[in-house]
């Protein structure tokens, strides 16, 4: 269930409430979000999308405890992560969330696999333990021959699909995109979100994802858009793209 | 240690740049370590020293000569041990640039006085047989290539210009790392037969070891008391202060290196801090990646730190080495102008600390940019 | 014999190596020097582009600012020991030394010898027909120190009264010449202000004697300005020494033409054994030991010091070629050759390096005529002498500083005209 008007009730994993964030910019005040709210329940895949600025990456952001906002509330898992400090907001981020960012995922010194690698080792995890879990996710990405490589010699879309893999390599309890398919082509944009599909479908994540390209958007299963400020959903607004796709 | 990987892994990135600034740090550390051994060199005897010998000179001029006849009333004086005399003998061995010191000594008192310097006994017996026998210290020997049995020939400078004969006897060793060993000795009894008639009798410098230290300014007094008003009064003092005031005479050379070597810390700081920067400046967005995926701020402070001073250190021993490949080098550089350059471990010590420190502080500033790194900016889309 | 060959193979391999640098370098500073004229990327590139990367900028030249400073300054110190020593002597003064000494310390000369040396051929006369000459008599004499408070060691010399005619670049500037007979001292200049109590007026007691200062003298800067000059006569008998022996004599030439002639027929009289030297070389030679200690020493410092500079220079280079990969990827892709990347590149190293060359010349020029003291070995005296700065130190110092500047600049301007421009736009 997503819903955006507040009226979600207790239950969903996700609850924002009345949240606001502004801007000071060369002296002026910079009113991004005003108001907003949103309700998503577990196993959810929701694209965000909207013009250039309207405050998109600003809420993924804010989701994701990168930032914080002006006033409001966020709600995760029971979590009421605004009310968190720096430190607490860090140690919260390592077990909840995953992120893939449009790009500079993966650290170019390091393999596929040891990129991978990289949010288990503030965990506890033996050696052995880790390699499992590196393993598994890499498996699931499809890239397990691939482990070894540096970033320098997969495609963008081996990339994107590492990145992926280090993402949910700690079991977050959701995953947050911003332009996942941003610099790709066509085929590895397709390959990126056909996996992200089986995430959501056969092992039960919950996605969060901004994205301007409509053909990405249509693969989630809820559209929303940003519009002044809040969230609107996506057949109210005239320029979104039936569920149908494009002819 | 888990992150040591991604340490590693990141200090490779630019492996032209890791090796220059390694080497940037070897080679500061490599001069750090030369100006301590340079100062020590001056420093020498000062450390040597001992605290329970004193050095009588003559007061009016320390080239003037002091009666050898003085010895009996020094000895006769409480708390005297014992005592010796020396000439400074002052000759040409073969050329001017191939000086070393060469003493006249007293073969009864020498070793009694002077016991930190040692000769095996076969050799000593061998000194007290032969007029004119001589003994060398071990880098001195080392020096000329000289072996027992070898003929020396000196050339007086003091006494007529004539070229006195000596037979390497003996070899002394100093039995502690500073001890000098460069010096010649000849003995009193040949000296004193072949100077001129008008040089008979007269000593350079007497070194009387005492009974009690704390005694020192007791008897300095009361030899020069004795022989005050005499025409060779005397100067007594510890032999620590007159290795000391010899010292100051060589002015602010002390000075000048410690300034060299706040420069060269000053430059070491600079260039390696500016690499940090240049190579964390480089790396925002990765280390915003870091952070967004749950590394603490301080973490990725700690991840600049541990570059910093990983280079620091490798950097630093490896100067520490080409020091103490070079020293032996340098010394022979400087043959003769300057006593034995020795490289002591504490200097050693001293330049893995500077290492460290200086890494430390390279890495310090970087290191907090990069831990007030804002997620969202750094992320921002170009 | 075979380690002979081999020996002599890495001989010829270390030559053909420094030959190259040579090369090498000089090649740079005039490729880079020229660079404005003969490469066609504008100058005003170089300037902002350092004018972006100040930083960095600021550090290299502070690297090679600090270098050239140390260089220079170690430098004048052995020039102005040097200096001090060499200024010491006319060439128109002949020292005469009992054969084989090495210093007057050692030397011995009678009064009789000294009568047989009025008589040669080649002195000078004074206006009553008297020969110029001065027997000496030099002692180290331990005195206070005024920094330490400690003695050291000051060269005293006894001189004959009318020693003024035959040095004749010593001047009097305070106070009078001493008289004849009496316990009277004049004091170099240096010494003056080394030494406690060398003022004038002042009473002081050494040597077992009540002496007076009654002058000041100023030496031109050389050893005898760190000297006490007393009658030495009289210091013969202070020392008890024999009243008819000296040290050594010095005589004023009647031109330095005739040196040759005084020299002959003084070593050749039967009467005396002696050693003949121009005043100017004597002095060069008791220099040496100090000047090489100071120049070894220096040398090896600035040497080190020239090595992390270049790696410095060479590290900020680097970072300049890595950190403009796009403009100069940009600029080769706009068509200029690899030839013009590499002189640009080449200019703005030895623009960096040339500033730091000027800073640290001008840093350590107030240095220039610092007096410090220091013990001479050889005569051990102490002696002061000044930080001596001559504008050929300052140019060898800027010269150091572009060979740095090239040796820094010169690999990686090749590193960023060589790498093929696709990878370089890739690399963004």
């Amino acid at each position: 269930m997503v819903n955006v008007d507040g009226s979600g009730g207790k239950g969903g994993l996700i609850q924002v409430r009345d949240l606001d964030k502004t801007y000071r910019r060369g002296g002026e005040e910079i009113h991004v979000l005003q108001g907003l709210n949103l309700d998503v329940s577990a196993g959810e895949f929701v694209a965000f999308m909207g013009p250039s600025g309207s405050g998109k990456t600003t809420l993924l952001n804010l989701l994701g405890g990168l930032d914080v906002p002006t006033r409001g509330s966020i709600n995760v898992a029971g979590d009421e992560i605004t009310h968190m400090s720096a430190g607490k907001l860090t140690e919260w981020r390592a077990r909840h969330v995953g992120f893939i960012f449009q790009m500079y995922n993966l650290i170019p010194v390091l393999t596929a696999f040891q990129n991978v690698e990289l949010p288990l080792l503030l965990t506890k995890l033996s050696k052995a333990e880790r390699r499992t879990h590196v393993e598994t996710a890499l498996s699931i990405v499809g890239l397990t021959d691939r482990m070894n490589h540096f970033p320098r010699q997969l495609s963008g879309g081996q990339e994107q699909r590492v990145t992926i893999a280090r993402a949910i390599v700690s079991d977050p309890t959701f995953l947050l995109c911003d332009e996942p398919t941003g610099d790709l082509d066509r085929k590895s944009a397709d390959e990126v979100m056909a996996l992200l599909e089986e995430l959501v479908g056969s092992h039960h994540k919950t996605v969060l994802m901004v994205t301007h390209d409509p053909l990405v958007a249509a693969r989630a299963h809820t559209i929303l858009h940003l519009d002044k400020g809040v969230l609107v959903e996506g057949s109210k607004f005239p320029n979104s793209i039936p569920a149908g796709g494009v002819a | 240690m888990k992150f040591a990987r991604i340490i590693w892994a990141n200090l490779l990135r630019k492996k032209v740049r890791l090796l220059l600034t390694i080497g940037s740090f070897a080679v500061a550390l490599f001069l750090f370590v030369f100006l301590a051994v340079v100062r020590d060199a001056f420093n020498r005897g000062a450390d040597v020293a001992s605290a329970d010998r004193l050095v009588v000179i003559n007061r009016t001029s320390i080239i003037n000569p002091i009666p050898l006849s003085y010895r009996d009333k020094i000895l006769r004086i409480p708390g005297v041990k014992a005592v010796t005399h020396n000439n400074w003998f002052g000759g040409i061995y073969i050329e001017e640039k191939n000086f070393f010191p060469q003493f006249v000594i007293d073969p009864e008192n020498q070793r009694t006085v002077f016991s930190e310097l040692v000769v095996p006994d076969d050799q000593w017996k061998a000194f007290l047989n032969d007029r004119q026998g001589a003994i060398a210290g071990a880098k001195l020997a080392e020096r000329f290539h000289w072996k027992i049995g070898d003929r020396i020939p000196i050339k007086t400078t003091f006494y007529g210009g004539a070229s006195w004969e000596f037979n390497l006897v003996g070899i002394y060793h100093g039995n502690k790392p500073q001890s000098d060993e460069t010096q010649f000795w000849l003995q009193w009894d040949y000296f004193e037969e072949k100077v001129p008639e008008r040089d008979k009798g007269r000593i350079g410098w007497y070194v009387l070891r005492i009974d009690n230290p704390d005694d020192a300014p007791r008897i300095s007094q009361a030899i020069d008391d004795e022989f005050a008003n005499s025409p060779f009064e005397t100067k007594t003092q510890a032999e620590s202060a007159f290795a000391a005031n010899w010292v100051k005479q060589f002015g602010n050379i002390q000075r000048l290196i410690v300034s060299i070597g706040v420069v060269v810390f000053f430059t070491l700081l600079l260039v390696t801090g500016n690499t940090m920067a240049i190579s964390v400046r480089e790396r925002t967005s990765e280390l915003a990646v870091f952070k967004a995926i749950g590394y603490s701020d301080r973490s990725v402070l700690f991840f600049v730190l541990a570059e910093a001073l990983t280079i620091a250190l490798i950097g630093g021993l490896l100067g520490m080495l080409l020091a103490i490949v070079a020293v032996p080098g340098l010394a022979a550089a400087l043959n003769g102008l300057l006593p034995s350059i020795v490289l002591a471990p504490k200097m050693l010590a001293f330049g893995l600390v500077v290492a460290i420190f200086t890494g430390f502080l390279s890495g310090f500033l970087p290191g907090m940019n990069a831990m007030h790194l804002r997620i969202v900016n750094a992320l921002r889309r170009v | 014999m075979a380690g002979k060959l081999v020996g002599f193979f890495f001989i010829t391999i270390a030559a053909i190596i420094a030959l190259l640098l040579i090369l090498l370098v000089v090649f740079g500073v005039l490729a880079g020097v020229l660079a404005p004229f003969l490469g066609s990327v504008p100058v005003s590139y170089n300037f902002r582009s350092i004018r972006a990367r100040w930083t960095s900028t600021i550090v290299a030249v502070l690297g090679i600012a600090g270098t050239v400073g140390v260089f220079v300054a170690m430098l004048s110190l052995a020039r102005g020991f040097k200096a001090t020593l060499v200024a010491s002597g006319s060439p128109g003064n002949a020292l005469v030394m009992r054969a084989g000494s090495s210093s007057e310390m050692m030397g011995g000369i009678t009064l009789d010898s000294i009568k047989v040396l009025q008589d040669a051929p080649g002195i000078a006369r004074d206006a009553s027909g008297r020969p110029l000459l001065t027997q000496d008599v030099v002692g180290v004499i331990p005195v206070p120190l005024i920094t330490t408070g400690t003695d050291a060691n000051v060269q005293v010399r006894g001189v004959s009264p009318n020693v003024l005619e035959i040095r004749k670049f010593v001047k009097i500037t305070k106070g009078r010449m001493f008289q004849s007979g009496l316990n009277e001292l004049v004091v170099g200049k240096n010494a003056a202000n080394t030494y406690r109590g060398l003022t004038v007026g002042n009473k002081i007691d050494f040597a077992g004697g009540h002496w007076q200062v009654v002058g000041e003298f100023d030496a031109g800067g050389s050893a005898f300005d760190s000297e006490v000059w007393c009658d030495s006569q009289i210091f013969n008998q202070v020392l008890q020494r024999p009243a008819d022996v000296f040290q050594s004599a010095t005589v004023h030439l009647a031109s330095p033409a005739t040196f040759q002639e005084f020299k002959d027929a003084v070593t050749s009289d039967p009467r005396m054994n002696v050693d003949v030297y121009r005043e100017i070389d004597y002095y060069a030679k008791q220099s040496t030991t100090m000047t090489r200690l100071i120049t070894v020493l220096g040398g090896l410092v600035a040497f080190i010091m020239a090595i992390g500079a270049i790696f410095g220079a060479l590290n900020t280079m680097y970072s300049a070629v890595a950190e403009r990969g796009r403009e100069i990827a940009t600029m080769r892709a706009v068509g200029f050759s690899t030839w013009n990347v590499i002189l640009s590149f080449l200019f703005e190293a030895l623009l960096i390096s040339l500033l730091g060359g000027l800073i640290g010349c001008l840093a350590v020029l107030p240095l220039n005529g610092l007096t410090t003291s220091t013990m001479n070995f050889q005569t051990f005296s102490n002696v002061a002498f000044a930080f001596k700065i001559t504008f050929d130190l300052l140019l060898m110092g800027v010269l150091f500083a572009l060979v740095m500047g090239v040796l820094g600049g010169l690999l990686p301007a090749i590193r960023a005209a060589v790498q093929p421009v696709s990878v370089a736009l890739r690399e963004l």
